[in-house]
């Protein structure tokens, strides 16, 4: 089905440009929104191309991608705003805002 | 013949959204607009995109729905396994992906990141 490739190229451009923002972001907080959205595409990608490829149980892969990237991009800005992951006294940051 | 079609309009739509995202996402002049356009890549691209394979799960060749149609239902447990997939897939893109986009903006905000403003360059935007 030709149009699955349609929509494989689609998806392939987005993560193409999500990857210049992540080079090109100014701030650290843009590199990560960057990579963030490069996940969802990616998600897209594996649960197109496995019904490409015949292959449907892709979307298990799917299913998990999209899981650690949610987790991956907590735990970067969890590692950004406080540093101390581990720490046990982490006193949580006040709303002290700019 | 009609399925291919519809399948294609989807798909080619959910396409065409991810890229108005990811093209936002390069053309914004702040970390929180850009969060904007990332976030219709999340959500509207990626719900298109899931409905269309949903609706080629359904009705495609090897579709449950097909199978359920001409009465063999055993057919059609790989085709329900895959919708079950595909939903969970998307309540999971959609749920994860605005959570992750809100801690950033949060993240962003006590890391003192002044929103863009047209008359004087906001800080975020420079730095």
């Amino acid at each position: 089905m030709s149009v699955f490739a349609v929509a494989m190229v689609a998806v392939m451009v987005t993560m193409a440009l999500a990857l210049v923002r992540a080079l090109r972001g100014p701030t650290i907080f843009d590199r990560i929104l960057a990579v963030n959205s490069f996940g969802t595409a990616t998600v897209l990608f594996i649960s197109v191309h496995g019904y490409l490829a015949g292959r449907p149980d892709f979307l298990d892969l799917a299913l998990v991608y999209a899981l650690m990237n949610f987790i991956g991009t907590l735990a970067v800005l969890k590692y950004l705003h406080a540093p101390g992951l581990g720490a046990a006294d982490l006193a949580p940051p006040g709303e002290e805002g700019p | 013949m009609i399925v291919e079609v519809v399948v294609g309009i989807l798909l080619g739509l959910g396409g065409l959204a991810c890229i108005t995202g990811a093209v936002g996402l390069l053309r914004f002049p702040d970390v929180y607009s850009r969060m904007h356009a990332s976030g219709v890549t999340d959500t509207l691209g990626a719900g298109l995109v899931v409905l269309g394979l949903l609706v080629w799960a359904a009705l495609g060749d090897g579709g449950w729905a097909t199978a359920l149609a001409e009465g063999h239902a055993e057919a059609a447990k790989p085709g329900l396994l895959q919708s079950v997939k595909l939903v969970s897939i998307l309540f999971f893109l959609w749920v994860s992906g605005t959570t992750a986009v809100h801690a950033l903006a949060k993240a962003a905000w006590l890391d003192g990141l002044v929103p863009w403003t047209r008359d004087e360059e906001g800080a975020s935007s420079t730095r």
